[in-house]
């Protein structure tokens, strides 16, 4: 009865939001086409990427939905490569209207921008070779290869709290990492477990590698929006929707679903409320 | 948090000594590695036999005309995980002598054009008048023609040697811990003083730099060959 | 000094010698090939489907012609800009102001001894600070700027070197008819400096081209970053490089190739003989003597 209701006031509420927003968008339209641009990755397959003319991957679908459910048909959609480094940037600045880009929220960014969401509960975890039995988690790193990408934290964190032992390459994305991981050059890659099953369901890699399945962090990834956004609630709303009809479940299992990845189902699909993501308590 | 205080926290946070370290460590190996290799193709290219005179100028002509950093991406994305060719069991060492070699190759190619025209700068006479004493080849070539040559090759050997410096930093991309990565991050993680870790970056290099430059133009003024 | 006066011109003896040793080289050489061969058909490198792949209408479509054309992109902007960075620095070293002079060689100095990769990165991250750029368009901004700060300033040394070398009368005769001395260096000794110059700044270019590679580490998707991705995509990395490489080699050859042209036509025009700019200090790269005469495989 009241989930009912409850949808009830969904579907009149996303109504409003797309009308607020078409007129928003009417608004600000003077000097640009009526068009919603979404940063994503594009060198992230399964998540974010540019397979030559098309825009693939689990991020690309999630924003696609929303956007649907804001009002916007796939035409109006301008897709913007937001590499990591210059995410909060290109939100403050202006220069998109929402990123859907593996992008945890933490208190830090809270600081500089707003989230709605999170759509996915991702966790760091590690990739390995599909036969390869004797690595289950971060602790059995000791004396093991791992590969990361140059800057990333992700490696460190094992060296410090896990395994000091580790012996670390870094490399200019993760795709080189699987490069190395494939030819048995390093035991293990590790970052984010939807990006390692997306590495893993790629044509190249399909049946050859297997995420590990015992993530030790927490990452909500949630939907980068510009400081004091007033989308948040209609977003998630939109979230909530594609959870409950099966889209977002079928999102995945066609994206990342090759690599027989299994995401976390304590944490996974989120359930979201109105507002937008709020700092941790201290 | 005082802008002093966010100054000692970032430069105890990155060691960026131990960064331009690599560099400079980097540098003197492949300084070494790439004269050896120089010299040989040199050797090679002003010898009588047509056969390693078209290797030389091959190699020379191959090398230089590729960029640094795809011979760097494809040492360790082709070589090292292709080829699977772990040069040391340790991840750091490898890459380090991977980065090491590749900027030895690349220069060689430098050193060579460097020593050539060195060679150009010995008179004819001096070849001749080695002949007419009845020196072959090799000895012309060791006691005549090589110490003038190189003392005329000692400006664009220095060049070499700087670009060389600043080269080393193309080392990020096979792996090696080094100063542009590391200033990356920092920038990442630091943006608002970017500008001071820039400068501190770009003033390390001046001081890398700069001596080699001063000290090549002093050694081709003092050695100089008076003619 | 030419190589052939090294040796004589071998007797039977010599050539017997020459003989054994082209036959050594050439086995080595093939050895070394073969090697390379046993060893990438043992990793599998030599199946015909990694190599055939490159040669896909998908392949071309989609990376490498994109690829190819982002650096060409990149780099004739930067010759564009470098080369106008480098006149206007050029022209202020050379200034009679001291102060500008001075302006000039802290400037050029200072971008000669920075890294251009510290410089690309640091352009990439600093202009993604203000909305002025669109993000996409950011490490194409960084690369050019990057590019035309370091050779703009070896472009500048190279036209001062130019100027100094010409012979001390013409700026001489400029001052004797009463023409200042901006208006000597702009009317009389600039053009001439430039002439000279021509077959350097070809080989300059060459520079420029290449450094464009370093894109890559900033994710400009030029070249070498389209070649990795469709290579790590296909599972086929090295053939993917080796491509790259050879595209390079290929567009860097042909205008190594102008460079010696433009440097035979200039020396068979002038009867005064254009004196071939030096190498300078602080740049390899840039065509001495030997550098230009280096495509010419030398005659025995």
């Amino acid at each position: 009865m009241f989930a009912h209701f409850k949808k009830k006031i969904t579907a009149a509420a996303a109504v409003t939001a797309a009308a607020a927003l078409a007129l928003t968008g009417c608004a600000s339209s003077s000097g640009e086409n009526d068009t919603l641009r979404i940063g994503i990755k594009y060198d992230q397959p399964g998540l974010g990427y540019q397979d030559g003319p098309d825009y693939t991957g689990f991020d690309t679908d999630v924003a696609r939905y929303v956007a649907k459910e804001l009002g916007y048909s796939e035409d109006q959609i301008e897709w913007v490569e937001s590499p990591s480094a210059n995410r909060e940037n290109m939100l403050s600045n202006g220069q998109v209207d929402m990123i859907f880009a593996t992008y945890s929220i933490s208190d830090t960014r809270l600081k500089t921008v707003d989230f709605a969401g999170p759509y996915f509960i991702a966790g760091q975890d590690l990739l390995v070779q599909k036969d390869n039995n004797d690595i289950h988690g971060p602790d059995d790193l000791n004396g093991k290869d791992l590969c990361s990408v140059t800057g990333s934290t992700s490696a460190k964190k094992i060296q410090d709290q896990f395994a000091s032992n580790v012996q670390l390459v870094q490399q200019n994305s993760y795709s080189d990492c699987v490069v190395a991981l494939n030819a048995g050059m390093v035991d293990a890659v590790t970052t984010d477990d939807i990006i390692l099953a997306g590495l893993g369901a790629t044509k190249a890699n399909e049946g050859q590698l297997k995420v590990v399945g015992n993530t030790f962090t927490e990452e909500n990834y949630g939907v980068g929006l510009p400081k004091g956004t007033d989308k948040c609630k209609a977003i998630n709303e939109a979230i909530n929707k594609m959870v409950e009809t099966g889209e977002w479940e079928k999102a995945i299992e066609k994206n990342v679903g090759n690599s027989g990845f299994e995401y976390n189902r304590e944490l996974n699909p989120p359930h979201l409320g109105d507002s937008c993501a709020q700092p941790s308590e201290e | 948090m005082s802008f002093g205080e966010q100054l000692s926290t970032l430069f105890s946070t990155y060691n960026v000594f131990e960064a331009f370290w690599a560099n400079v460590q980097l540098t003197f190996w492949a300084a070494i590695g790439s004269f050896v290799i120089g010299a040989i193709l040199a050797l090679m290219r002003i010898s009588p036999v047509p056969s390693l005179q078209f290797i030389g100028a091959a190699y020379v002509n191959l090398i230089r005309n590729t960029p640094l950093t795809i011979l760097m991406t494809m040492a360790i994305l082709g070589v090292w995980t292709q080829f699977q060719l772990q040069l040391v069991s340790d991840f750091e060492a490898n890459f380090f002598i991977y980065a090491a070699i590749v900027l030895s190759i690349y220069h060689a190619s430098f050193v060579c054009e460097a020593i050539r025209s060195g060679v150009n700068t010995v008179p004819v006479g001096q070849a001749e008048a080695a002949r007419a004493i009845g020196l072959g080849f090799f000895p012309a070539a060791r006691h005549i023609i090589f110490p003038q040559a190189l003392r005329g090759s000692i400006t664009p050997l220095g060049n070499t040697l700087i670009a060389l410096a600043k080269n080393t930093t193309v080392a990020t991309v096979a792996s090696v811990a080094e100063a542009s990565g590391m200033m990356k991050s920092m920038i990442e993680f630091n943006s608002d003083l970017i500008f001071l870790i820039f400068a501190v970056f770009a003033m390390g290099f001046v001081i890398i730099v700069v001596p080699i430059g001063i000290l090549t133009t002093w050694a081709s003024r003092k050695l100089a060959v008076k003619r | 000094m030419s190589s052939s006066v090294l040796f004589d011109t071998p007797g039977p003896r010599g050539r017997k010698i020459t003989t054994i040793f082209n036959i050594a080289a050439i086995v080595v050489l093939l050895a070394v090939l073969a090697y390379v061969a046993v060893v990438m058909n043992r990793q599998g490198q030599l199946e015909a489907e990694k190599w055939t792949a490159l040669f896909s209408g998908y392949a071309w479509a989609y990376y490498f012609l994109p690829g190819i054309l982002s650096t060409l992109k990149a780099a004739i902007i930067a010759v564009i800009t470098s080369v106008i960075f480098g006149m206007i620095f050029g022209y202020m070293r050379l200034s009679t102001n001291a102060v500008v002079r001075g302006i000039a060689t802290v400037v050029v100095e200072f971008f000669r001894a920075v890294p251009v990769l510290i410089m690309m990165i640091f352009f990439w991250l600093f202009l993604g600070q203000f909305s002025v750029f669109s993000p996409s368009q950011l490490p194409f901004i960084a690369v050019v700027i990057g590019l035309t700060l370091y050779n703009g300033s070896v472009i500048a040394e190279l036209l001062r070197s130019g100027v100094k070398q010409l012979p001390r009368g013409q700026g001489e005769a400029g001052l004797a008819i009463g023409l200042t001395p901006s208006k000597v260096l702009r009317s009389i000794l600039m053009p001439q400096a430039m002439m000279t110059m021509l077959p350097s700044l070809v080989s300059q270019f060459v520079v420029i081209l290449k450094d464009t590679a370093l894109g890559y580490i900033i994710s400009y998707p030029e070249l070498l970053a389209s070649a990795r991705r469709f290579g790590s995509g296909e599972g086929n990395v090295l053939q993917t490089l080796l491509l790259a490489a050879v595209l390079f080699i290929i567009i860097n050859f042909a205008l190594t190739s102008l460079a010696t042209w433009l440097s035979t036509f200039l020396h068979s025009r002038s009867s005064s003989g254009v004196k071939k700019a030096d190498g300078i200090p602080g740049e390899v790269d840039n065509a001495n003597p030997a550098t230009i005469a280096m495509f010419k495989i030398p005659k025995a």
